[in-house]
């Protein structure tokens, strides 16, 4: 099984119907687990209880960029590879990584309010990801405003290789400039700064919120397969009808 | 090279003709720039120091509004078709078309800046740093902005869309390029810092502008 084998449209939806009850269970419960030891974790001994917020918030933000990390390789296999069912997984992510990056965006607020003392601020690291948020809308806006798939899916690969620029810059931004937001913690050289009370959750967390989005996006992937046979079917009974 | 510098002549040429509408840019900038005491009120106090981020905001929407001109008459009349199907790479044609771009649009946008400075109470060395980082940022704001003059071109859909997807590819170029002249102007922070990202941020477009744009070409005419 190889994934040109998964080429064929109707082998794809076969397959992922297999695999999606198992993988929606294990979202579940891993979600579960993540939340219970989120909402049981000690409470921080500067920020109290808001530090509970970062279960949520991190995970969001690091989806958000995974996402757009899934669309720039599904746009290579688009650019490259041709592969019929790459497309149709980058137009399906988007709406879901626009949805961790709101989230993440809308978390980080909350979070600043009673830290930092204001619902945002322009730093790098708040500005770069506001910017991703905007191209994420972009290339939605940009695949509703084509007809025909195979047309936008071309032009949404090309933005989403060129958009794909941004990803170090969110990454990075925290070491490059001074910035309110705090640098990185977990993924750094020389081991997590974390303490384990905190890690543990949050890395529960975060392979929940990886695997609700392979869930998400295998459902999507599905939908966009589905819409685009009955678009078909549609057409040619349009075009019999005319003849 | 002959190919390219001629159809960089012709590009001007044509640009800088009846209907080219290069320098209708320049009047659009122009306009944006006055329009604004009228927003912010007449206080040339407060103008002079939103002067540097006013200019940058008119020659980042002018640049805009004048890239759909970039493919689309040549996609209109089928030269695009001739440049893709000739043995110069069309990367390099891409290149040379935004370079014959920017030297009839964005230029006269740099040289226009000084006038519109004394129109907001600029002093010389303001101006001065506002038209440098202008010179050092408009080659960026073209060559990201010929992406999406590909894409317009390619799917047929212009206007809204193409600056929906470009602008926030600009944003970068516009922090860096105010935060350079606001350095010279005022600010405690040294004026090279930013001025040298701007830079950095040019020459990364001159290289992916051209690369991106060939591909949607490549794979979107037919």
């Amino acid at each position: 099984m190889s994934l040109i084998d998964l080429a064929n449209p109707t082998r794809f939806l076969a397959l992922s119907a297999r695999v999606l009850p198992w993988l929606a269970a294990a979202t579940v419960i891993l979600l579960t687990i993540g939340l219970y030891q989120s909402a049981s974790a000690p409470d921080d001994y500067q920020q109290g209880a808001t530090v509970k917020i970062m279960f949520i918030h991190v995970p969001n933000a690091w989806l958000s960029m995974f996402v757009w990390g899934v669309m720039s390789l599904a746009s290579l296999g688009t650019l490259v590879w041709r592969h019929p069912l790459a497309d149709v997984a980058a137009k399906a992510a988007a709406p879901i990584g626009a949805s961790f990056t709101f989230l993440a965006l809308l978390t980080g607020s909350l979070w600043g309010r009673p830290m930092w003392g204001t619902y945002w601020e322009w730093d790098a690291r708040l500005t770069s990801v506001l910017i991703l948020f905007l191209m994420y809308l972009g290339l939605m806006a940009l695949w509703r405003a084509v007809e025909d798939p195979s047309r936008a899916a071309r032009a949404a690969a090309v933005l989403t290789l060129v958009g794909a620029l941004n990803l170090p810059i969110i990454k990075f931004s925290v070491d490059w400039w001074n910035t309110l937001h705090q640098p990185a913690s977990v993924m750094r050289m020389g081991g997590s700064t974390l303490d384990k009370a905190f890690l543990v959750p949050l890395l529960v967390m975060a392979v929940a919120f990886t695997l609700l989005f392979v869930t998400l996006h295998l459902a999507a992937m599905r939908n966009e397969i589905l819409r685009r046979r009955v678009r078909s079917l549609q057409m040619m009974q349009a075009s019999q009808k005319a003849a | 090279m002959t190919a390219l510098a001629a159809l960089i002549r012709r590009d001007i040429r044509i640009a800088l003709r009846v209907g080219g509408g290069a320098l209708i840019g320049v009047l659009f900038f122009l306009t944006v720039v006055v329009l604004m005491p009228f927003a912010v009120g007449p206080d040339l106090a407060l103008l002079s120091r939103l002067g540097p981020a006013i200019l940058w905001l008119g020659a980042l929407l002018a640049s805009l509004l004048t890239l759909d001109r970039l493919f689309m008459a040549d996609h209109e009349d089928g030269s695009l078709d001739l440049i893709a199907m000739s043995r110069t790479p069309l990367e390099l044609a891409c290149a040379a078309k935004a370079l014959a771009h920017w030297l009839a649009a964005g230029l006269p946008l740099v040289v226009a800046t000084p006038v519109l400075g004394l129109l907001l109470n600029l002093d010389m060395v303001a101006t001065g740093a506002v038209a440098l980082t202008l010179l050092a940022g408009t080659p960026a704001l073209t060559f990201t902005g010929m992406i999406g003059a590909a894409l317009a071109v390619t799917l047929h859909r212009g206007g809204l869309l193409m600056a929906v997807l470009v602008l926030p590819l600009s944003i970068p170029v516009l922090i860096f390029g105010v935060a350079a002249s606001q350095a010279a102007i005022a600010g405690p922070l040294s004026f090279g810092a930013p001025f040298s990202i701007l830079c950095a941020l040019s020459l990364v477009s001159l290289v992916i502008g051209p690369f991106a744009a060939a591909a949607s070409l490549k794979h979107g005419l037919d």
